[in-house]
């Protein structure tokens, strides 16, 4: 069934990779191919709904950088799943990929969550604005070069940042991210807990300087 | 030895029509027991202070049951859940809006330091924007910490020169 459909898929697109993928089908199409594909799959082959639109970051300096993936469900046929990777052009700090907004309406936010957090620019995009952090926000925070702690930055409202003097600073890490332990019968040892306990904000890591991120 | 007397209460024909108290008892008294709450809900804790509101915590014991939407009416604003940087100078305007006096409730961990959410989307506590009267910890709290949490703040607000304040103000 999934070989059926990427090699059906090849036979019309010429330049499509199979992609390995565990579950369903999944197929690499170059960036331009991208919008024909969709449009077949949805018309002919019955994948009515765009369930997500997301991206790949490959970390800093890797050629590719950023790879989009469409995700596609069918809901007349029972299972049918199936994701479309396209690398993305652009250059790595505003990569571009195409909007299908055009196909599906429900793109439209699915594309802007993608801008906000990976920095992917999709054109054709009607209005691409940030939808989870807000507008002036200056950094992606999914990227892979962005600290989980944030970067240090001003507060959304001047008036109130004039008025309490606070600003978006970095989180306070103490040893973390904080992850609990698998397959941990105590339940108390399988609480969260940072990796390395043996430093803290008080008592930093020897050898280790803080992290100091220059704007993009 | 019991009496016959069985009158416990004020007894206006043995002390007349007058009673003598400090000012700050009475403005208190009017106070602590009718504050009204901006429910300022934003995550799960909101759910908490739901219950908190309902028949089987019920709120309304301390005078507390009037939820009000309008920052205008509201006397304490309850932080109940996350605040993200981008809702940060929201909840900092509704609380400019809020009439004096006005107090707030940091109800969960989020709300007291940002909780698990150390990252960096989350305000690190709303105490950097807000002044905060009482800390509720747990994740979320028990209904009846909040309720804890109203009496604490009544019994600060029972000790603030509230006479001194109104006439300096």
């Amino acid at each position: 069934m999934s070989a059926d459909l990427v090699s059906t898929l090849q036979a019309r697109f010429p330049r499509l990779a199979p992609r390995p993928s565990a579950d369903h089908p999944a197929v690499n199409a170059p960036l331009e191919e991208v919008v024909p594909l969709l449009r077949c799959l949805r018309d002919e082959h019955g994948f009515d709904l765009l369930t997500d639109v997301t991206a790949i970051d490959w970390a800093p300096g890797a050629a590719p950088r950023f790879t989009v993936v469409y995700h596609l469900l069918s809901t007349t046929r029972a299972g049918a799943y199936v994701r479309v990777a396209a690398p993305c052009a652009g250059t790595e700090e505003a990569p571009v990929a195409p909007s299908v907004t055009s196909l599906w309406a429900g793109a439209d936010w699915h594309e802007r969550e993608c801008f906000d957090l990976m920095g992917v620019r999709f054109e054709g995009h009607p209005d691409l604005r940030r939808i989870l952090m807000w507008d002036g926000y200056p950094y992606h925070p999914l990227r892979k070069d962005f600290p989980l702690a944030g970067i240090e930055t001003e507060l959304p409202a001047e008036d109130v940042a004039a008025e309490t003097g606070a600003r978006v600073v970095a989180a306070p890490m103490a040893g973390g991210p904080f992850v609990a332990s698998a397959g941990e019968i105590n339940l108390t040892e399988a609480e969260p807990r940072a990796k390395d306990e043996s430093w803290s904000d008080r008592a930093p890591q020897p050898g280790h300087t803080p992290l100091r991120q220059v704007k993009e | 030895m019991v009496t016959a007397n069985t009158e416990l209460g004020y007894n206006s024909k043995v002390e007349g029509g007058v009673i003598v108290s400090r000012a700050d008892a009475a403005i208190n008294w009017i106070r602590t027991n009718s504050m009204w709450p901006m429910p300022m809900g934003l995550a799960c804790c909101a759910i908490e202070l739901m219950a908190v509101g309902g028949a089987r915590f019920d709120i309304a014991r301390f005078g507390a049951e009037v939820m009000r939407f309008s920052p205008r009416q509201a006397d304490v604003m309850i932080v109940a859940g996350t605040v993200t940087y981008k809702m940060a100078p929201q909840v900092r305007r509704i609380y400019d809006q809020m009439a004096s006096p006005k107090w707030v409730i940091a109800m969960g961990a989020c709300a007291s330091s940002g909780g698990m959410y150390r990252s960096y989307a989350t305000l690190q506590g709303v105490d950097r924007i807000v002044p905060v009267d009482v800390y509720v910890s747990g994740c979320p709290p028990r209904p009846e910490a909040l309720l804890d949490a109203l009496m604490k703040l009544q019994g600060q607000v029972r000790r603030e020169p509230a006479a001194r304040r109104l006439l300096s103000a």
